[in-house]
């Protein structure tokens, strides 16, 4: 660990501590933006984080990255996930960017003025199929346009730009794919599904008939289908895994303050859920070994730098799992740590409560079905030889 | 002369939107409508005709995507 991320590690473990959790249930109960923690991590420079050091940033690895949503996960979920969710963007600018004057000028200017993106994939008619467009870009000379019926748009509003996955051009096949960052300012929202959700309501992911327009230089000069291979793909799993991990540990965390309570009323025989405390705290672990264990593949691909591994079916199919085995995980954590604190638990107004985290953790396996995952795996099984 | 043979397989099993006579040996299989599923299929139809096995570590959109790049894997194959 270097010792410029140690200091980042500890800034966001106290702003967690501090305004993030402070805000957690209001963002929740309003289902609206978690401002107060973004407001102070741009004063931070933590939007930035994952740019390169020669643009300004952090220039964190992907594993800092990943902790820092795991800290921001077991503090509120909402705001870890919109932290995750940006940073997925950053990571495809980072890594299929560079090539271009303009997006070097623009990491740049995400540094300086801490810029928030978010994402348009889902579409309708194709829903979470990223590798599936019905809208294409439409070039006019140096300028475009760019409509898409996107039925959840995550943060839309308070962002300052999003990246929309789209045809490459009016006759492209749905598969032949752009992925363009379009600014704010260029954009119209007409809202066309709202977000009042169980769980992962501070994400406001309403959903928009997106209308665009900009320059052909804010195309990123890659083929989605790489982009999404070498950084969308992993990035988004193993972030999002982090953060889960993180909202898992918070509610052991809790169990356990129950389960020490308990055994302080009674010193000579410890409680029953002591025992139960124990088996959920080996569900984390393994939830936790197989997400690190990922992260360090990845780490160990980017730093080799060979394009075609990230489309190695038994990469993909591990880093399916990540998403697969953490969303499960994570329902079956919280639900035994719900039975161990109890009624304290149970009640949205103790401090022990575990109400959000239980509504959260259901949004992990529906945030891209994980039965579409699974099926995507179910093929890449088929010609799998080796044992693994 | 793996090339036509690979090309009766791609039309049996790649469920392309194109015809495959119409495909160069460099035409990219995908932008042909090559899907994940026909990936298997096609692989698993090159495994008996010619009596090899991909190894894992091949299995990645390069091996797939190109006529030329399914000879060249199966003379990889063939040669060990
Ligand atoms: C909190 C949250 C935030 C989000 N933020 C964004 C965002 O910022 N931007 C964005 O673009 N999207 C966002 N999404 C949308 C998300 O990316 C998915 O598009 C959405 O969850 C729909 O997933 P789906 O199409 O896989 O499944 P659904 O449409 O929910 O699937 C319905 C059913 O169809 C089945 N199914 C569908 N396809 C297949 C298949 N191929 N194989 C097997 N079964 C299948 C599923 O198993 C399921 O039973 C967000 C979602 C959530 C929950």
């Amino acid at each position: 660990m270097s010792g410029v991320f140690a200091d980042v590690q500890a800034l966001v473990e106290e702003l967690g501590r501090t305004v993030v959790s402070e805000y957690a249930s209001d963002v929740d109960e309003k289902a609206r933006f978690p401002s107060e923690a973004f407001e102070a991590f741009k004063a931070n420079k933590l939007l930035s984080a994952y740019v390169p050091e020669k643009f300004g940033g952090h220039g964190l690895s992907i594993s800092e990255l990943c902790k820092l949503c795991e800290i921001l996960g077991a503090y509120c979920a909402s705001t870890a996930m919109i932290y995750a969710m940006h940073q997925i963007q950053v990571a495809c600018l980072v890594h299929h960017g560079q090539t271009s004057s303009w997006f070097q000028q623009y990491l740049r200017d995400l540094v300086e003025k801490q810029f928030l993106l978010a994402s348009a994939t889902t579409e309708l008619g194709v829903g979470g199929d990223l590798r599936s467009s019905v809208c294409a870009i439409e070039k006019n000379g140096d300028s475009f346009v760019l409509n898409k019926q996107a039925p959840v748009i995550s943060y839309a509003l308070d962002a300052d730009a999003i990246l929309v996955t789209c045809r490459a051009h009016a006759d492209a096949p749905a598969s032949d794919q752009v992925h363009v960052l379009v600014k704010k300012e260029d954009c119209s929202f007409a809202e066309i599904a709202g977000w009042d959700t169980l769980g992962f309501r501070g994400t406001c992911s309403s959903g928009y008939e997106l209308k665009s327009k900009g320059h052909c230089d804010q195309i990123i000069p890659a083929p989605f289908v790489d982009i999404l291979a070498q950084t969308m793909h992993p990035v988004s799993h193993l972030t999002w895994g982090s953060l889960w991990t993180g909202l898992a540990s918070d509610s052991v965390h809790r169990a356990r303050q129950a389960v020490r309570h308990a055994h302080k009323r009674n010193p000579n025989a410890p409680p029953v859920s002591s025992l139960r405390l124990s088996e959920v705290d080996e569900q984390l672990f393994s939830m936790r070994s197989g997400l690190y264990r990922e992260i360090e593949e990845y780490k160990t691909l980017l730093a080799e730098g060979n394009p075609d591994a990230f489309s190695n079916f038994g990469f993909s199919i591990r880093t399916n799992n990540v998403k697969l085995r953490c969303s499960e995980m994570l329902v079956d954590i919280v639900g035994r740590a719900l039975m161990i604190v109890g009624i304290m638990g149970y009640k949205n107004d103790s401090p022990l409560s575990l109400g959000r985290h239980i509504r959260d953790a259901y949004g992990a396996a529906i945030m891209v079905n994980n039965d579409r995952i699974r099926g995507h795996n179910a093929t890449m099984q088929i010609a799998m030889r080796e044992r693994s | 002369m793996y090339s036509d043979k690979i090309k009766e397989i791609l039309a049996q099993h790649g469920k392309l939107s194109l015809d495959v006579n119409t495909l160069t040996d460099t035409s990219n299989l995908y932008d042909a409508g090559l899907t994940s599923l026909a990936t298997v299929n096609v692989m698993l139809a090159i495994e008996d005709t010619f009596d090899v096995e991909f190894a894992d570590s091949m299995l990645n959109r390069k091996t797939f995507q190109s006529i030329d790049a399914l000879v060249e894997a199966l003379e990889e194959l063939t040669a060990s």
